[in-house]
């Protein structure tokens, strides 16, 4: 949000009208549609950890992380076949909020950027969206678990 | 097993609304909301909250982005239990590397396999 301006009489009237104007946002509609595509990659996600823990020894607690990189290879043959546009554009975030959508992020921007070669384009341009959420995933991280530390060292925990 | 892939559905589906809401409501872009899920997600670990709701939802708590900025944090936290401050940094990755090393290695493969449409 910008800063608040004077307006004149003119631009009052022009927001007023554009406001009347504006395409009222489906929330209740979006808001269900994301509840049934995130909660079916989530499902989707629960069978693939089951198949780890029955065939691959993992446990509860660590059979997310094959998880994790199965739906990312997923999302990267959805991706590459087009098909997860669809699935964004039905399922908003329900299809950007689970890893498939931080998967899909990725691989994305390297497929459009192939272009511009392997180096410059894809290396350099693959993490462009991704980016912000490694960096502030991983900041925060570091500020919680190193107060947490301190906090230990110092008695307080 | 069938209560499990319930709760996955139904957490999983909340998390997801979460980032609907902060889409159509607060307005944030793509970028600003999982940034802010992921925080939370690092936030929640570091209160102890996280690792109950995986052990309640599974997947539903596995495979939204907050767990990302979870086993970031509790990478973290496990490597400096043992080796003190060092681990903070050490630990980091410890947790989440098949996340970001999948989506690397498949980004590339991806890019070697498709070409971009129009």
């Amino acid at each position: 949000m910008g800063k608040k301006k004077e307006l004149s009489p003119v631009q009052e009237r022009y927001q007023e009208l554009q406001k009347k104007h504006e395409l009222k946002k489906p929330i209740l509609k979006n808001c269900l549609r994301a509840f049934l595509v995130g909660g079916l990659i989530c499902t989707v996600g629960q069978a693939i950890t089951y198949f780890y823990i029955y065939y691959f020894n993992f446990t509860e607690q660590t059979a997310g992380n094959p998880t994790v990189a199965t739906l990312i290879f997923i999302s990267m043959l959805l991706t590459g076949f087009g098909v997860y546009d669809h699935i964004g554009q039905y399922g908003g975030a329900g299809s950007a909020v689970p890893v498939t959508g931080f998967g899909n992020s990725v691989i994305s921007a390297a497929i459009e950027h192939r272009t511009e070669g392997f180096v410059l384009g894809v290396g350099g341009n693959m993490f462009k969206l991704a980016g912000t959420v490694l960096l502030f995933g991983v900041f925060s991280a570091f500020v919680v678990a190193l107060v947490r530390t301190l906090l230990s060292i110092w008695g307080v925990l | 097993m069938l209560p499990m892939f319930f709760w996955a559905f139904v957490v999983g589906g909340l998390i997801c609304v979460i980032g609907q809401l902060m889409f159509d409501v607060a307005n944030l872009t793509p970028g600003h909301t999982m940034s802010i899920l992921v925080v939370a997600g690092a936030v929640l670990d570091g209160f102890g909250l996280y690792e109950p709701l995986v052990d309640f939802a599974g997947a539903g708590a596995t495979v939204p982005i907050t767990s990302f900025g979870n086993s970031l944090a509790h990478g973290a936290l496990m490597e400096a239990e043992q080796h003190g401050l060092v681990g903070v940094l050490t630990g980091m990755f410890e947790v989440t590397s098949s996340g970001i090393s999948a989506a690397i290695v498949f980004g590339f493969i991806g890019a070697l396999l498709f070409k971009p449409k129009g």
